[in-house]
């Protein structure tokens, strides 16, 4: 098993997502610069981390979304491979047009870190069919933009097609609409959410439910 | 030439920076204050030539990076 990491300037979890991956399913993790062209091949994963990419400059994940690996992220997501946004790596899915929606300012206006409890709305995609019949799941949330936003009629598609896969279980920390947590496209390969599985890949860092998530994947 | 993009959240899209603002005005004695709305400008200068090709170009920089329209709207001046 083989997956990428994307390193955008600014993206400060990619560590996070190499070493989670690797810790939880022995897969070998490549890092990709966001300059370059292609992505490596035989990969099973790409993995958009969190972080600040460019800056947030103009809006979060808007310049990453235009930098030269993301062509060959498209592409690859558009054939099939499956790609894993996490944070800013869903706000740069949201950009890009693989994932409908977008991340708004935090309805309260704070940065917003902590763990929180997740419900998962559709157990059966590839990153979540390793939960089996649990339908929670417990990660670290760290964002200011994470207000998930999509009209009513794009929500209730997303909703009636099963690509709600992720939603925050009791309060909504940050606004999002229908307290959405986590949405894959309508292949069910591009999964942009913004709880953190690689802050939450072992018991010691008082989850293990990434690595299940990841394990899901890659398994 | 000049090119001048406002870009806003469309009204539909809640708008907390402009909330807080708005809170903070009546704060200040500023009762009246309403519907207060955050946005940006980008300002850029482009060769001479045909305002309304110069326009449309603008506005297809708009669709692709500008502004996001799934969230925002965009006015365009060039002159």
């Amino acid at each position: 098993m083989k997956a990428a990491v994307v390193v955008f300037p600014g993206s400060n979890c990619d560590r996070d997502c190499a070493v989670g991956v690797e810790r939880s399913t022995g897969a070998a993790v490549e890092m990709v610069w966001h300059g370059d062209a292609a992505l490596p091949s035989g990969l099973d994963l790409v993995v958009l981390p969190g972080g600040f990419s460019y800056g947030d400059y103009l809006r979060c994940g808007a310049m990453a979304a235009q930098s030269p690996v993301m062509k060959a992220v498209v592409q690859a997501a558009n054939d099939g491979m499956p790609v894993l946004g996490i944070c800013n790596g869903f706000q740069i899915l949201c950009e890009a047009g693989l994932l409908p929606g977008a991340l708004l300012r935090n309805e309260k206006l704070k940065y917003i870190c902590k763990p929180v409890d997740l419900e998962i709305v559709n157990g059966n995609t590839r990153f979540t069919a390793g939960f089996g019949e649990r339908r929670t799941a417990r990660m670290t949330i760290g964002n200011g933009e994470g207000n998930f936003f999509a009209d009513e009629e794009t929500l209730d598609r997303i909703e009636g097609e099963g690509q709600v896969v992720f939603r925050y279980a009791g309060e909504n920390p940050n606004g999002s609409a229908r307290s959405i947590a986590g949405i894959v496209n309508a292949g069910g390969n591009v999964l942009g959410m913004m709880p953190h599985p690689d802050r939450a890949f072992e018991a010691e860092l008082g989850s293990a439910d990434g690595g299940i998530l990841f394990k899901s994947v890659l398994g | 030439m000049r090119a001048k993009v406002q870009v806003f959240l469309k009204p539909g899209v809640l708008d907390v920076q402009g909330k807080a603002i708005e809170g903070a005005l009546h704060g200040l004695g500023f009762p009246g204050v309403d519907h207060v709305r955050v946005g940006k400008t980008i300002e850029f200068d482009l060769p001479a030539g045909d305002t309304a090709a110069a326009e449309a170009d603008v506005r297809a920089m708009c669709e692709k990076l500008l502004a996001n329209t799934v969230i925002e709207s965009y006015r365009v001046e060039v002159a």
